[in-house]
């Protein structure tokens, strides 16, 4: 049905796509982790409650989620361009993803986070647990099931990102979608690149979802 | 000096509507191989004290002595440092769930920075002191609750404790699991020699292994002391409201018909101690005055290891044989006091 050419592409936008999706994840929880347990910590019920920190991760967080992802990508073009050199590709479209996704995952972070039993903090400061020993001993591991599933959903919508960013340049798969099914009426090829993302995005919440059962242990 | 000392006391939680005097000026002085009981209602403030006494919470005033040292006079570090020697354990065991059992016995090894393998092989000889070697790789969830409280007194073991506080510990446990979990508290504490402090709010746990009691109610320490005084001689309405309805718990034994009650002239408390519940004291004094009391309650069980009861009589409206029926009594060695309002 189609050319080797038009195959070659399409594998092409597939690891271009996938090399987006896990490279800017990978980034995202390095700067979004740290955000997320801070913002627990610090919240008035957290183990370290600081409402002056509190409010400016939580002010961060949620202008950055506010701004519509067209228009980060475009606002960042300065700045992506200091970074990576170019505005336009693959690897320039990860800086504006992970600006995206770090308050995004901080938030699912926190959220995750907030679920682990109070009882079991209390428990481990009745030891004489400092804050930290409670985030990486405690926190970290107890809700490492709400983590991972946090993971899978972001990976999903960071590869939903990473296709809206095709479509001004940033190849992978929506790249080729634009290019080819809008430009140039090629529906078939839109319609394989749509399939492809849909897989992709099933392939990981399979995997994920899959991960968080077999490591939790509380049943 | 003793081991805890709660100097002046006071705890107020400031919210943004109301605030709550949850503590206040509360004085206890705990000694070296107790087992001190701290009693009262849902919200009398006990889990707010208990949680003083580790200074997981602060008190808005007065001071924590504990082993001679000022709590509220200590840096951060050697706040946590000092936590190492006054385990807790909770109503709902709170053992980490994403761990098995010997990873969650040697949690508190790990914060000291014991390494792994040694933690593990302390955590396997406290397994065995509370009779769970062989779970030590199921996860807690797979766990009844008091083999969950048994990993969480192991857990609590670990770092070598010199006071064990007890928040509740046997409440969401049935009465036979209960009594195994007491029953291993009190080894603990012979054993040890570890100061025990436990919040309840069943009189029952009081009885089994206390040694000393404080009442609480909205805040305050009603009344404290050793447990055989004050069940036999309550001071307070706190107190007599908190055996009365004991009695009314377990073993209890209601005779009278509720409208028979009403006219008794006078109620008085009988209680037996040491071994004179074993004479029939109220049969013979019936034969020999010939009169018949109304026995409204009646109960015996075991204080502190010694056979105690008591008993409440409803005496006849004549007070000339009142007065015989107390003199016989008393002539048994018996100690009487009499009971007002309602029993
Ligand atoms: N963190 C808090 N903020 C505000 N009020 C609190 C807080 N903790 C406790 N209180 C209040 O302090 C009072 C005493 O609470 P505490 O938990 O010590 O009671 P308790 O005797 O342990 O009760 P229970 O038997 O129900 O556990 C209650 O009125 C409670 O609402
Ligand atoms: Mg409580």
């Amino acid at each position: 049905m189609f050319s080797s050419e038009v195959i070659q592409m399409l594998i092409k936008g597939i690891g271009e796509t996938l090399y987006m999706t896990l490279a800017s994840t990978l980034f995202g929880y390095l700067f979004g982790l740290p955000m997320g347990i801070l913002l627990t910590i610090s919240d008035r019920d957290g183990i370290r409650p600081n409402s002056i920190l509190y409010k400016i991760l939580d002010v961060i967080a949620n202008i950055v989620r506010s701004v519509p992802f067209l228009i980060l990508l475009i606002v960042l073009i300065p700045f992506t361009r200091l970074i990576v050199g170019k505005s336009y590709g693959s690897t320039a479209t990860i800086v504006p993803l992970v600006v995206a996704a770090v308050p995004y995952i901080a938030r699912m972070v926190e959220s995750s986070l907030r679920e682990v039993d109070a009882g079991v903090i209390e428990a481990a400061r009745s030891m004489g647990a400092s804050t930290f020993t409670i985030v990486t001993k405690v926190l970290l591991v107890e809700a490492r099931t709400s983590l991972i599933v946090g993971v899978t959903i972001t990976l999903g919508t960071i590869l939903g990102y990473s296709a809206m960013a095709g479509t001004v340049g940033g190849g992978g798969l929506g790249d080729i979608a634009i290019r080819y099914g809008y430009y140039r009426y090629e529906v078939g090829i839109m319609a394989v690149t749509v399939v492809l993302l849909i897989l992709l995005v099933q392939i990981f919440q399979t995997i994920g979802m899959k991960l968080s059962v077999r490591l939790d242990k509380r049943k | 000096m003793a081991q805890i000392e709660v100097r002046h006391l006071s705890k107020t939680f400031t919210s943004k509507d109301a605030q709550v005097n949850a503590l206040k000026d509360i004085n206890l002085e705990i000694e070296q191989g107790d087992i001190y009981g701290i009693i009262g209602m849902s919200g009398a403030g006990k889990s707010t004290l208990v949680r003083c006494l580790n200074y997981l919470e602060k008190p808005t005033h007065g001071e924590v002595w504990v082993d001679g040292r000022d709590l509220g006079g200590m840096t951060e570090k050697e706040l946590l440092r000092q936590r190492k020697d006054i385990a807790m354990i909770f109503q709902h065991f709170n053992l980490l769930m994403q761990k098995n059992v010997v990873d969650n016995v040697s949690f508190p090894l790990l914060i000291q920075g014991v390494k792994k393998k040694e933690a593990r092989k302390k955590a396997r000889e406290l397994l065995g002191i509370v009779g769970l070697e062989e779970k030590e790789l199921a996860y807690p969830a797979q766990l009844s609750g008091g083999q969950k409280q048994r990993v969480a007194i192991a857990r609590a073991l670990a770092s070598e404790p010199r006071i064990l506080l007890c928040d509740e510990a046997t409440s969401a446990l049935d009465p036979q699991t209960t009594a195994s979990i007491l029953e291993l508290l009190k080894d603990i504490n012979t054993q040890f020699g570890i100061t025990i402090v436990i919040i309840t709010h069943q009189m029952s746990v009081i009885r089994k292994i206390c040694s000393h009691v404080a009442i609480m109610s909205q805040g305050e320490i009603k009344e404290s002391g050793l447990v055989n005084e004050i069940f036999s001689h309550p001071k307070t309405r706190e107190a007599r409201e908190l055996i009365l309805k004991d009695i009314d718990g377990e073993g209890a034994v209601h005779l009278a018909k509720p409208q028979d009650r009403l006219m008794e002239a006078k109620k008085i408390r009988i209680v037996f101690s040491e071994n004179s519940s074993f004479e029939p004291v109220i049969a013979n004094m019936v034969l020999k005055t010939g009169r018949p009391v109304n026995i409204l309650k009646a109960d015996t069980k075991n204080v502190g290891g010694i056979a105690k009861g008591e008993m409440i009589l409803g005496l006849p409206e004549d007070r000339k044989l009142q007065q015989e029926i107390e003199d016989y009594i008393r002539a048994r060695g018996l100690e009487i006091e009499e009971v007002t309002g309602d029993v």
